[in-house]
């Protein structure tokens, strides 16, 4: 079914080239930046004019309240959206402007958890995780298999192989996504929520994991969480989306003690505040028909 | 007024409906995938699409040659050219019944089948996860799914034709008592390959591609939602039918339109 | 489900349409798979050819020695000038044959017969008929009938 076993020259792609592992230590240009983006959907403004820049071998949170549009942020720097305006460079690619096939070649560089995890349905455990190895390797058979044990084995999940994803719980799927988007090792990993619905244990190991992959591997690694204690404490590098802007941003350190009120608000959870947590809505009173009523 | 603007908002969301189709199309067919990636895909998806409909082909067919037989014997029969059923029975499944019915029941089991399964791969984001992976869904999923179509189409109306002249043999030839070797002589001597067989299996080509074409599309740009996956579902299956209909009849006019 | 059972089954459903399209063309068309046998030209006038077709038989004591090419309108004589391929093999019609548009059956197609003369020569090719009959006329008959003539 291989034919073309190239077995150094493709083992490459799944072993951490020694020029990767140089590149982290050397070349401190930021892996992703992003200039003055503006994204609407509809007549909605998700992004107005945000700027950002993404440093190369470094964990990076982005926090902010539920529909800021931080799922959206990560479309955008895959390239399945396009921007408004203003520019999205990935690995010193202007994404927003490639040709189809460009885009494609250097998505191969990045890997992606979904929220909603996104295994493919018709695939068992083992074949979701060997699905992009078997897409761009061709690597033996038995390679493939060592491979996906061991992202199995990393996530917890090696004696669930055999199942399909329809007998797995929410959290396993989400743990069976992850070990796909690492399975081809990526330069570049992001994480949609990747603790969301995680037990204590799992969500450690999954912190332990993600921490390990960024330092034994030097990805870079993109990580949109609600959770601010987790996140804070592996981050290198965190900021606050929150209407259509970056609020806030800096080391853990710094977002800890950030002046801005609404950087406070989000980390504390306060409900009241300068944040809104309510998506915008025309006034309350209307609503409920008590216009003009005196109460 | 609000009405004009609505009726022409209508159109253009219609036209550009169809320009996304055809880009869509476009994308598809341009990629080539390696043979060695694509045939396996392709093999599964003849799987379920062409033999897993085989059933429900050959069941139809029969039933509608047998009911040709006793119609074209009823109605023959007060001519006293009873002969000319095997004739009369060729003649409607090979030109018309085989490739139009084959293609209607090819939308309503494998096309709805196509747009649900597409559209929840959309609804569940695998087709996003794919591209993230730097997979092109268009290659990987609707490309083998839409020659899937366009071949096991044709078959299946061959398989229909056959099945269906061959019920009408029993009800005519063992059940009524046409002599046999009349009901072949007739056939074979008004049935001709070029003018009969070969456009009829052209019809069925022409209704495989379009019938697929509908109903990957709808599939790949249904709303992400259950209630767009049930229209998008609905809406293969109509437009599937007024096409093969439509064209059914774009198509005789051209073919047989000269006689 | 394994992919070896996968490909047999896929293979056979392929050999199913194959054999279908077959019996179609062979069985159902009738379609000779011998190649299409070298042929002659004849001509023959009608002064009407009724509903008679290209790629009609033709055909001699009820054997089909030939069919059709074309049918067009003799600009001079006005009479309709039909083209008849003959296979080779039937290279004996006498010369004083005659050519006879007739219909199978009541309501069937139209197609020439020939009726064969006692002439010592042969029609070669590009000679042409000469007698003809036309197409019997239904219509014209009865007509002819009513009015007495
Ligand atoms: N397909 C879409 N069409 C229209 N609006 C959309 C669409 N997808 C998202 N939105 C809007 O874009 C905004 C940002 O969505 P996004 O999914 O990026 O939020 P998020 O920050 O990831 O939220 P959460 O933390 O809940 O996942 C939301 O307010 C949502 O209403
Ligand atoms: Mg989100």
């Amino acid at each position: 079914m291989y034919p073309h076993i190239e077995g150094c020259n493709q083992f490459a792609r799944v072993a951490p080239t020694p020029r990767r592992l140089l590149g982290t230590g050397m070349d401190t240009s930021p892996y992703i930046e992003l200039r003055d983006v503006v994204f609407a959907r509809g007549d909605r403004r998700i992004f107005d004019g945000v700027s950002l820049d993404i440093p190369r071998g470094k964990i990076t949170a982005i926090m902010g309240p539920s529909g800021t549009g931080k799922t959206t942020l990560l479309r955008l720097i895959g390239g399945q959206l396009r921007p408004d305006s203003g520019t999205i460079t990935v690995a010193g690619e202007n994404v927003p402007r490639l040709k189809r096939k460009a885009l494609y070649r250097l998505r191969e560089k990045m890997g992606m958890l979904f929220q909603s995890g996104a295994l493919f349905t018709d695939l068992s455990v083992f074949e979701n995780v060997a699905f992009p190895l078997r897409v761009h390797t061709s690597l033996p058979e038995d390679m493939i298999r060592d491979i996906v044990l061991m992202k199995l084995e990393a996530v917890g999940l090696r004696g669930a192989r055999e199942l399909m994803p329809a007998e797995l719980s929410g959290g396993m799927t989400r743990r069976v996504a992850l070990a796909r988007s690492i399975a081809l090792d990526p330069e570049l990993i992001m994480y949609d929520e990747p603790f969301a619905g995680q037990d204590p244990i799992a969500m450690g190991v999954l912190i332990k994991l993600i921490r390990d992959l960024n330092s034994s591997m030097g990805l870079t690694s993109v990580m949109v969480s609600h959770d601010v204690k987790e996140s804070l404490s592996i981050c290198h590098y965190a900021c606050i989306v929150a209407d259509g802007q970056i609020i806030g941003d800096g080391t853990p350190e710094e977002i800890k003690a950030h002046p801005s009120e609404q950087v406070q608000q989000f980390l504390h959870g306060h409900p009241d505040g300068p944040v809104p947590f309510h998506y915008p809505a025309a006034d309350a009173g209307q609503d409920w028909g008590i216009t003009g009523r005196s109460r | 007024m609000d009405k004009l603007a609505a009726f022409g908002r209508l159109g253009l969301d219609i036209i550009a409906s169809l320009g996304r189709s055809g880009r869509f199309l476009a994308g598809v067919l341009g990629g080539v995938s390696k043979p060695s990636v694509a045939f396996p895909l392709l093999l599964k998806q003849l799987y379920s699409i062409g033999v897993l409909s085989l059933a429900i082909i050959v069941v139809s067919g029969l039933f509608i040659g047998m009911v040709l037989g006793l119609q074209g014997y009823t109605i023959l029969s007060d001519y006293g050219s009873e002969a000319a059923i095997g004739q009369m029975i060729a003649l409607t499944l090979v030109r018309e019944l085989g490739p139009v019915v084959t293609a209607l029941l090819f939308a309503g089991r494998a096309g709805s089948a196509l747009t649900a399964e597409i559209g929840l791969m959309k609804t569940t984001e695998q087709l996003s996860s794919m591209e993230m992976m730097g997979v092109d869904p268009l290659r990987r999923v609707i490309a083998p799914r839409l020659w899937a179509g366009f071949i096991a189409v044709p078959i299946l109306a061959a398989v229909f034709s056959v099945v269906g002249i061959w019920g009408g043999m029993l009800v005519g030839v063992e059940w009524l008592g046409v002599f046999e070797g009349s009901f072949w002589g007739n056939m074979q001597s008004s049935v001709s390959f070029t003018n009969d067989v070969l456009n009829g299996v052209i019809k069925s080509v022409v209704f495989g591609f379009v019938c697929t074409w509908i109903a990957v599309y709808q599939g790949y740009d249904c709303v992400p939602t259950s209630a767009g996956i049930s229209s998008a579902t609905t809406k293969t299956v109509v437009y599937s039918s007024l096409a093969v209909l439509g064209l059914d009849f774009v198509l005789t006019a051209v073919m047989f339109g000269d006689f | 489900m394994a992919q070896r059972t996968t490909e047999v089954i896929v293979g056979l459903f392929m050999i199913v349409g194959i054999a279908a399209m077959m019996f179609l063309a062979l069985q159902v068309s009738g379609l000779a798979p011998k190649a299409p046998e070298s042929s002659y030209t004849l001509y023959a006038n009608f002064n009407d050819a009724g509903n008679l077709a290209p790629r009609a038989k033709v055909s001699m004591a009820g054997v089909t020695v030939g069919k059709i090419r074309e049918i067009t309108l003799n600009r001079e004589t006005f009479q309709a000038r039909v083209v008849i391929d003959v296979n080779r093999s039937v290279d004996n019609i006498p010369a004083d044959s005659s050519a006879v548009i007739r219909t199978s059956g009541l309501l069937g197609e139209q197609y020439i017969d020939i009726s064969v003369g006692g002439d010592m020569e042969s029609l070669g090719d590009g000679d042409t008929f000469y007698s003809t009959q036309s197409a019997m006329n239904l219509e014209r008959m009865i007509s002819n009938f009513a009015s007495g003539q």
